[in-house]
């Protein structure tokens, strides 16, 4: 008998991996995603066992990333034999498209990573001659002295020069704009440190602060490093996650042939086949064919759309059936897709309005540290009457009240907190999402695919006589659709009818002792029913009364608890759905929900979320349709799901890539546990600056106070972000 | 004290070339798969490919 593994149903394994084939003189090239690849017997396994065919030229395993990149001479349509035979060795792998080298992203942070590198080694050979000045001061000659100065200039500026680009950029571009952010104090504390240094080295013979300036880059770039590093590593998950799901589609050309092409290939126009199980790849008109499709990631609704020629169908439905020949719509911009891509892009627009934590820091921090520094300087000229002291207090105030503390204070804390939520397998997108996830106190549910598993199970077992349900389940056994699967689950593993015959749009018909057994929808079979909230089936053998087979989406497993946890936790919690009255209403009273609202489109899950954002509530969404995407890019946090649409995906914030819903109540913990940390580490820099300002005020700071104090307070920062990890 | 001249110059080039070796191999890639590094030295390459899990048993 047939096995029926999970295998040839999953969708993701039907991927066409020609379609990512790119040719470049004679050689074809393939980046694919492998999955399960862990330890030095994987690498070998797939690198030399796909070297066996001595037409491939390269292949190599990246194990941090999970990518290989493939290379050989000769046919492009070799990839699709490469694939199964990772898949026959163990390793399933999906082909992607490749970022391009010059992705501006990747590109800032070399540059990031570079000017650490010199502001690193600057500060450490700076730090050798500093430091003999400060220990051999009083026996050092004057010559000497001079001499260790300039010397500390000569690396000092052009190295300050190179790595403070990124800090002079932002803040004369803030500037510019009439905005004050932290990177104006930054680059002042750097330039005025440096300005001061040079005048001491060759007139005033003071005290220098070559060290300190590159000390507080350093520092600096150290932080922004980890932010950079946090976003990319961010956006290669989520570029894997859209991989996984890479729509290809089948083009029908004018000869009659069919070929697989990336679906963004599509052009308006084209004739293209989508197959039982297919998903449809872009908004399209049916011509030929006539079938069942599952719009559930669409719409929210579980109730299979009827298609015939000339209906409308959208990207995302799931073909349940029979084989339909679609042509794609010219209209993209009247297109539901375009409708959901503009609601989506207006909700982010509105998002972009939250004002992060550090930089509402920055907004208090910068006027109170430069009326200081020129209180200071005021101060001194009218006690001191002289003008060298009180301009060397005044910057010394600047430079030792400069953010080193605060620009680590948020980055090293999201950096561990997004590195523990990577290991419960919750994938974060930027970090102040975690600010704006610490702050919700409501929390609103779409039903179909989130709080549900989004797939039929049989509800109605008890009703059925054995022998009736084997029957079905036999013919059910040699099929894909998702009923069928429904009762073959429910049934589990057995025997499967020899000579079953799929009849597309109907149902699977087989004859069993010389008796027609058929197993199909009410229409197929002739038989009238009444309208009613349940998806149904019908098994007829001979010519006996049919059996009516009931199916229901079903709650997943944690859904349940984690709504418990969500209100334990002070969040209100809410079910918009866009599926119709009845269902959403029994999925409600069985979780216990009060506030609930049923047949929604997208515009009206938006309007719901600003009504509740207009009564001040901090509200997130957790959704998964292409439907909910519009409202998951309005809320003021939003989750998605693994098994969500990639336009859902890429609106969410949180995508929960284990697909288990209680990762949120894990996400929720930990971003209010992060945004703890972000305060404390803000509360250690105020406590160190109320140390360290009087002191520079009152002219007590010298370059070896400043390089303790600011060392100090970051180490001590970054150790409180540390204790998260655990 | 004339040792400095030349010590403090030897100290600046040391570290100078650490740096150069890191942006070398950092333009070289050598930061792309930490992981896999660390794995491949493990590697045989004159061995036959070793049996996939589902094989052994």
């Amino acid at each position: 008998m047939a096995a029926l593994d999970s295998s040839h149903l999953d969708t993701s394994s039907q991927v066409d991996p020609q379609a990512f084939v790119r040719i470049a003189d004679g050689q074809s090239r393939l980046d694919l995603l492998v999955r399960g690849a862990v330890c030095a017997g994987c690498i070998a396994r797939i690198e030399s066992g796909l070297r066996e065919d001595p037409r491939v030229e390269n292949a190599r395993l990246n194990l941090s990333t999970g990518r290989l990149a493939l290379s050989w001479r000769g046919d492009p349509a070799l990839a699709s034999e490469y694939v199964s035979k990772l898949r026959s060795i163990g390793y399933p792998a999906t082909p992607y498209e490749p970022e391009s080298e010059a992705d501006p992203q990747k590109e800032e942070e070399r540059k990031l990573l570079r000017a650490m590198a010199v502001a690193g080694f600057a500060m450490a050979n700076v730090m050798l001659l500093s430091i003999s000045v400060w220990a051999g001061g009083m026996e050092m000659t004057e010559t000497m002295q001079s001499l260790m100065h300039r010397i500390s200039a000569l690396i000092v500026l052009p190295a300050a020069a190179y790595a403070g680009q990124p800090f002079f950029r932002s803040a004369w571009t803030a500037l510019r704009n009439g905005h004050v952010n932290m990177d104006v104090p930054i680059s002042l504390a750097v330039f005025l440190a440096c300005g001061l240094s040079i005048w001491e080295t060759f007139i005033g013979h003071g005290h220098t602060y070559y060290d300190a300036a590159v000390m507080l880059l350093f520092f600096l770039l150290i932080g922004r490093f980890l932010d950079m590093r946090l976003r990319a590593r961010a956006g290669e998950a989520a570029r894997g996650l859209a991989a996984m799901q890479a729509a290809t589609a089948n083009r029908l050309r004018p000869d009659g042939r069919v070929e697989a092409i990336p679906a963004r290939d599509v052009l308006a126009g084209d004739r293209l086949v989508l197959a039982a199980g297919d998903r449809v790849p872009v908004d399209a008109v049916v011509v030929e064919g006539q079938g069942a499709l599952d719009g559930s990631l669409v719409t929210g609704e579980t109730q299979p759309v009827e298609a015939g020629p000339g209906t409308e169908i959208f990207s995302g439905m799931l073909n349940l059936d029979a084989k339909l020949v679609l042509e794609a719509t010219a209209d993209r911009d009247n297109s539901l897709l375009a409708e959901i891509t503009r609601l989506v892009e207006a909700g982010e627009q509105s998002r972009s309005r939250y004002v992060k934590l550090a930089d509402r820091a920055a907004k208090l921090y910068v006027p109170v540290v430069h009326s200081l520094a020129a209180l200071t300087l005021v101060g001194w000229l009218i006690i001191g009457g002289e003008a060298r002291p009180a301009i060397i207090n005044a910057i010394a105030v600047l430079i030792i009240t400069c953010p080193c503390a605060l620009g680590l204070a948020v980055p090293a804390v999201q950096v561990v907190a997004s590195g523990r939520l990577y290991r419960e397998g919750v994938l974060v997108k930027s970090g102040d999402a975690m600010e704006r996830l610490a702050g919700i106190d409501t929390a609103v549910f779409d039903k179909t695919g989130t709080l549900t598993e989004g797939r039929p199970r049989l509800i109605n077992r008890s009703d059925i006589a054995d022998t009736d349900f084997e029957t079905a389940a036999r013919l059910a056994r040699t099929s894909r659709h998702p009923l069928s699967r429904a009762v073959a689950d429910a049934a589990g593993m057995g025997e499967v009818t020899g000579d079953a015959r799929e009849v597309s749009g109907g149902g699977v018909e087989a004859v069993e002792a010389g008796v027609t057994i058929r197993f199909g929808s009410a229409r197929w079979l002739g038989i009238e029913t009444a309208e009613d909230a349940y998806t149904e089936a019908w098994l007829q053998i001979g010519d006996q009364e049919p059996v009516c087979f009931r199916f229901q989406d079903q709650l997943r497993a944690d859904a349940k608890a984690t709504i418990k946890a969500l209100q334990e936790r002070g969040c209100q919690v809410e079910l918009l759905s866009g599926d119709r009255t009845g269902p959403v209403a029994s999925i409600a009273r069985e979780l216990g929900l009060d506030t609930w609202q049923a047949e929604l489109k997208p515009q009206d899950k938006i309007a719901r979320l600003e009504a509740l954002k207009a009564q001040g509530r901090s509200v997130a969404m957790i959704g998964d349709g292409i439907n909910d995407a519009p409202a998951l890019a309005a809320a003021d946090v939003s989750i998605s799901l693994a098994s969500a649409a990639e336009i859902s995906q890429a609106a969410a914030d949180f995508v929960l890539q284990a697909d288990k819903l209680d990762s949120a109540v894990i996400a929720l913990d930990v971003s209010r546990g992060a945004k703890r940390r972000v305060l404390e580490n803000f509360g250690l820099a105020v406590v160190y600056n109320m140390i360290a300002v009087p002191l520079a005020v009152f002219g007590f700071v010298t370059p070896l106070v400043a390089a303790i104090a600011m060392s100090g307070s970051s180490i001590l920062v970054t150790l409180n972000a540390l204790r998260l990890s655990r | 004290m004339s040792v400095l001249i030349w010590l403090i110059p030897v100290a600046l080039g040391m570290g100078g070339l650490g740096l150069l070796a890191f942006m070398w191999s950092m333009k070289s890639g050598q930061f792309d798969d930490l992981d896999g590094a660390a794995h491949r030295i493990l590697m045989d390459d004159d061995k036959p490919i070793p049996p996939s899990d589902s094989q052994k048993d």
